[in-house]
């Protein structure tokens, strides 16, 4: 009952913000990520790094204390710091319930990790068959974040009213927390980047403009790109490697 | 004047290595000592500390005891806590404390903050707040074993007895010594005032039958620049909650200082680690892969 309202939420704000903006897709492309979508993840993707670079000068002052300038110092740092973090869990909740769906968790998703040594070293050009809308690597990262977000929650609101009314033992604890939270994160990000740009080619299309090349579809997501097109990913493929050196 | 040497800080908060503070001119170690024996709860050390901090007095609660306030506050940094204490025999003891920072040799507050220059300890002992550096991120509150940081939520600023480093500086005592009436408070260095203290310990113990009477100079914080003379010192929390043990949160200890960069290196391996795959393994492109263009041979 629940997901479906939520479900209802989903598709007329997708609607809404379809409306405001478009998607377009030109010929051997499929459409990926609605506007709703892209837009739900740039504001995650801004308040995510405007947190993260005021938490720097808190973390490692001796390191990063060139970070706090570009914040108007410290004190102002500090007191944007948990606003940045709300307007981070706020969007990101939204792109959570946007996304539940196709982020559960599939036995396919085992037998990807599984894989994953192949995958990473390049050894299979192509995803496993059943790598579907998001592959396990992908979800693993989005539940990683769900979970990190309801440690930010909590030991930021802790951090937020700080000893004062929490004492001293739950602010000293939920520091360590909320660091370890972020640098978990700080390292994924660097994946999440590296793979979304030069790391597989044409995935940064997917969150501008929406679309993404039937070739991308069928060599990363295999499975989504036949539930769209109906086609086989690998005979499409071939068909298309057959095209190429034909005309050669 | 010749003896009057200029002296540098020597830890100072968030900060690589030591930097220039503000001069503190007494180049030993200081050192108050409060007995808890002679104090008679007057409270003109609380008038002296708000009198000469310029500090506007406001109303306080009163709780049904001879204390002046429940706690210290942002502009209150010296409160004489009051407890009355029944002795197994059905006798009672009236306690009074002097609470206020106690300037650890190693301070959590110091240890806690992550603002560049905020916290400042000084060669002489002395624990300083620099408010102009302090972010408000009340981190200190939770490093402090003694609970005694004060923020100011008007200024977004954490606040504290200073030990009076502007007269001491000067070769001053601190004004809460000038004005106590009984000599309860004494004001020189840690060597001297450590033996008054075991001395009176002593008198204590051999003549007035107190065989528990002790010094308060705790080594779990390094010992303090405060100390105290305590009639039991086995128990020094019926003195209004003086902890027998002080310590420091391991998060702001070994975290910090280990952990928090070792950690950050990891993270920073996210950054290494997809560099190095670009570089050995490369890209995964889009299948069919276009043909490469053709070697020139030479």
């Amino acid at each position: 009952m629940a997901s479906g309202a939520i479900e209802r939420f989903d598709n007329e704000a997708r609607q809404k913000f379809e409306s405001m903006g478009q998607t377009v897709v030109y010929r051997g492309e499929l459409l990926r990520h609605p506007v709703y979508t892209r837009v739900i993840h740039w504001t995650v993707a801004l308040f995510f790094f405007l947190a993260l670079f005021t938490g720097f000068g808190i973390y490692l002052p001796w390191l990063f204390k060139w970070f706090t300038p570009l914040f108007g110092g410290g004190p102002l740092a500090r007191q944007m710091h948990p606003w940045f973090g709300v307007g981070f869990v706020f969007f990101f909740a939204l792109q959570a319930l946007n996304w539940l769906t196709p982020m559960i968790w599939k036995p396919s998703d085992t037998r990807w990790m599984r894989n994953l040594h192949k995958i990473v070293s390049n050894e299979e050009k192509m995803d496993p068959p059943d790598t579907g809308f998001f592959n396990a690597g992908q979800k693993v990262q989005f539940w990683e974040i769900v979970g990190g977000c309801i440690v930010f929650i909590f030991t930021g609101a802790i951090l937020w009213g700080g000893a004062r009314y929490f004492g001293a033992t739950a602010v000293a604890i939920s520091y360590v927390l909320h660091d370890i939270s972020a640098l978990i994160m700080l390292g994924g990000i660097f994946i999440h980047i590296y793979l979304s740009t030069i790391g597989e080619p044409g995935t940064f299309h997917a969150m501008i403009r929406g679309a993404v090349s039937e070739a991308w579809a069928w060599t990363f997501h295999p499975a989504w790109y036949k539930q769209v097109t109906g086609r086989d990913p690998v005979e499409a493929c071939e068909q298309a490697r057959r095209e190429m050196d034909a005309k050669r | 004047m010749a003896d009057r040497k200029t002296l540098q800080a020597t830890q100072i908060s968030g900060h690589t290595g030591a930097a220039p503070g503000f001069d503190v001119q007494r180049n030993y170690e200081v050192c108050k000592l409060i007995d808890t024996t002679t104090c008679i709860g007057c409270k003109a050390c609380e008038v002296a500390c708000v009198e000469w901090n310029d500090m506007p007095f406001q109303p306080t609660t009163f709780d049904n005891t001879y204390q002046t306030m429940p706690k210290t506050n942002w502009n209150f940094w010296n409160l004489i806590k009051f407890n009355e204490h029944q002795n197994p025999d059905g006798t009672i003891q009236w306690l009074m404390r002097k609470d206020q920072c106690m300037h650890c040799a190693d301070p959590g507050c110091l240890a806690a903050c992550p603002a560049d220059g905020a916290i400042v300890k000084y060669s002489n002992g002395i624990v300083d707040f620099n408010q102009e550096n302090c972010i408000g991120c009340e981190y200190c509150v939770s490093g402090c074993p003694f609970d005694i940081p004060r923020f100011n939520p008007m200024t977004k600023k954490v606040y504290k007895c200073t030990l009076c480093s502007d007269r001491v500086g000067q070769g001053l005592e601190p004004a809460c010594i000038k004005a106590c009436p009984t000599g309860c408070l004494k004001f020189g260095s840690k060597e001297d005032m450590s033996f008054i203290a075991n001395e009176r310990a002593k008198q204590l113990k051999d003549h007035f039958g107190f065989a528990n009477a002790g010094v308060y100079d705790p080594s779990s914080v390094g010992g303090t620049h405060v100390i105290y003379v305590l009639h039991d010192a086995t128990d020094p929390e019926r003195y209004g909650g003086l902890p027998k043990n002080p310590t420091i949160p391991w998060s702001y200890t070994v975290w910090k200082w280990l952990f928090k960069p070792v950690l950050g290196t990891f993270a920073l391996f996210g950054f290494l680690g997809v560099l190095a795959h670009y570089v050995t393994t490369g890209p995964r492109v889009p299948q069919p892969e276009p043909p490469r263009k053709e070697e020139l041979h030479g």
